[in-house]
């Protein structure tokens, strides 16, 4: 068994060779891990310069905080870098005038789609991967373990994932790139923005609501749930599982109670089956026509042309 | 091998293809004529499995387009009017991505692919990016790319446009090979008489319609009715043709120094006549023939009638 061809499909090939061909692959890795490194240098400045912690040197509290500041702000880049890698793969191919050539291949639609969102998101991973040494920087002062630093970089395949989803999606149903662009721009800025903007209006709503109410509290609130939605909402809950209590505003008198799902899973649950919603509707619409699944026995016209005789005439 | 029955098209409210019928037997090379916006691309494009038709039937060797589109797209190769490349592939790995893509395995591929670098004359460009390639170099890569996987249709959307015409006979001289080795060919062109040195059939759409289909000579013959007689006389030529405007089935005559041209409207026995008359009459005929109309002529004529029920009724 031959993996790379069971693996890589001429379509993920393709895909690979041609973007690492251009120059600008290139300055995009740069681009990013000077934007990470100066954030970094950044951080380490407002820290050893009293704004923060004990002046002038940097304990494990300090680093950890400074590993959050960096994970939210790499959520950021991933939040603006993934809907401009991925928003354009079908579509580009369409204003390029390449989409109908190879949408005439035998390989199917899921493939297709598949492939273009699995080589941006591999393009967007060697972007987070080669900031890895700016994380190493956290690393120098202790205070995050391994197992954070994996969970982070799960979390951000996921919403690298949900984004290219939205993006591959807007990108097989509008012809045009900068429309399909805008478009996954605006439905990442409801999943960003807007989400985090209702939790805190709704949250507001309800403490009023509880600080009125006069009857028992209530073991958690629905807030919580709205949060859940919010990538930086999930992410910090990966950071302090204890933020989940918080966002669902559970009652604080009671130490044994919970919140009814951590921010981080509901993130993963909702948004999963977004993702599968996504990738079918891509899948389903980038074909005009998709035919029968099974395969027919035989043509119907006589004479025997629809055989699967090869005519190599090569010459 | 291509069938299509009362296939209609509609965008909106636009009628592209209005029940269009068209059957083209294995191994023919079917000329697919008509102006710009008549409804070629539009058909070519439900046969090659791009566009769903409205409603209507198209198979490609026994599959139906709709049904069976993985089947159809085995068996053509299609190359779109307008088409862009990979530009950061070299020109191999250009033909081995399609080739990969239509599952062929790679030491076949490593087989064939010098051998499609030949046929299409770019054995020396193997190693050069396709973006260095002219636009000639590319429409016959685009080409090599449709017969990669050995299509036994293959649909050509005009594929000599923009050319030059160096670029042009190449091509041209690709497709004869093409025929000869027993593909089914669907060609549109706008270089119509660069078409009747290659097409068994031609097929003539207008306004979304099919005004004409059979072989070129078929054609040719149902419009002799508009056949030109060219003659030349050693002297009066001028009372010839003064004479000749009220003579039976000639509907116009010009006169010029390279002789006599009627427009006869008579059939073999007329034009017999008419000949002898003149003979008779006392002049010294140099030459007296029908002039040869090309594929163009035949092109103008049907479309500048309309439908082929309105030629049909001419015609009688």
């Amino acid at each position: 068994m031959n993996w790379r061809n069971m693996w890589i499909n001429p379509v993920l090939d393709k895909e690979f060779r041609l973007r690492m061909r251009t120059p600008r692959a290139a300055v995009s890795v740069l681009s990013y891990v000077l934007v990470m490194g100066l954030l970094a240098m950044g951080i380490i400045y407002v820290m050893t310069s009293g704004g923060m912690g004990q002046a002038g040197r940097i304990d494990p509290t300090s680093s950890r905080m400074m590993f959050y500041a960096l994970s939210i702000a790499q959520l950021v880049l991933i939040a603006f870098m993934t809907p401009a890698l991925t928003a354009g793969v079908i579509s580009g191919e369409r204003e390029k005038q390449t989409l109908n050539m190879l949408l005439t291949t035998q390989q199917s639609s899921a493939t297709i789609i598949l492939s273009k969102l699995v080589s941006s998101l591999g393009f967007i991973t060697l972007l987070i991967v080669a900031t890895l040494p700016v994380y190493s920087i956290v690393f120098l002062y202790g205070g995050v373990s391994p197992s954070q630093l994996l969970s982070v970089f799960i979390f951000y395949l996921f919403v690298m994932l949900l984004l290219g989803s939205i993006g591959v999606m807007y990108s097989t149903l509008f012809k045009r790139t900068m429309v399909s662009v805008i478009m996954t721009y605006g439905t990442g800025l409801i999943i960003f923005l807007v989400t985090g903007l209702v939790f805190l209006f709704a949250l507001s709503i309800e403490q009023a609501q509880q600080y009125a109410a006069s009857g028992p509290p209530q073991p958690y609130s629905w807030v919580g749930y709205v949060l859940g939605l919010n990538p930086a909402g999930a992410l910090i809950s990966i950071l302090e599982p204890s933020f989940s209590e918080s966002a669902f505003l559970v009652n604080g008198g009671n130490f044994q109670a919970k919140a009814p799902i951590p921010l981080w899973l509901e993130f993963v649950l909702v948004y999963a089956v977004g993702i599968v919603i996504f990738l079918w509707v891509a899948i389903r619409k980038i074909r005009p026509v998709r035919g029968k699944r099974f395969r027919p026995e035989r043509p119907r016209e006589t004479g025997g042309e629809a055989t699967d005789k090869v005519m190599r005439k090569q010459p | 091998m291509i069938e299509i029955k009362n296939l209609c098209k509609t965008y909106g409210g636009f009628e592209a293809l209005k029940s269009v019928n068209l059957t083209i037997s294995k191994g023919t090379v079917f000329g697919f004529v008509g102006p710009n916006g008549a409804g070629k691309t539009t058909t070519m494009s439900i046969l090659a499995t791009l566009l769903a038709p409205s409603s209507g039937s198209a198979r490609v060797g026994g599959f139906e387009v709709t049904e069976y589109p993985h089947e159809v797209r085995k068996r053509i190769g299609y190359m779109p009017d307008f088409f862009g490349v990979y530009d950061q592939f070299k020109t191999t790995e250009y033909l081995h991505f399609y080739g990969a893509s239509y599952g062929i395995p790679r030491d076949e591929r490593e087989r064939l692919i010098p051998q499609l670098l030949e046929l299409v004359n770019l054995s020396d460009k193997k190693d050069a990016y396709v973006d260095s390639l002219s636009r000639g170099m590319k429409q016959r890569l685009c080409l090599a790319r449709c017969l990669v996987h050995d299509p036994e249709v293959l649909i050509l959307d005009e594929p000599a446009s923009g050319l030059d015409p160096r670029a042009r006979i190449e091509m041209r001289e690709i497709l004869k090979e093409l025929k000869l080795m027993g593909k089914t060919i669907i060609i549109s062109s706008h270089i119509l008489p660069e078409l009747a040195e290659m097409v068994d059939e031609i097929g003539v759409i207008e306004h979304g319609t099919m005004i004409a289909q059979g072989r070129v000579s078929e054609i040719q013959n149902r419009l002799r009715v508009k056949r030109v007689l060219h003659i030349r006389v050693l002297d009066r030529a001028g009372e010839l043709a003064a004479r000749l405007k009220d003579e039976a089935h000639v509907s116009q005559v010009l006169h010029d120094e390279t002789g006599i041209h009627v427009h006869f409207g008579g059939g073999d026995a007329e034009q017999s006549q008419l000949l002898g008359g003149i003979i008779g009459s006392g002049y010294q005929v140099i030459s007296f023939h029908e002039a040869q109309s090309n594929l163009e002529d035949v092109f103008l004529e049907i479309t500048k009638g309309g439908t082929e029920h309105e030629l049909a009724q001419h015609v009688d």
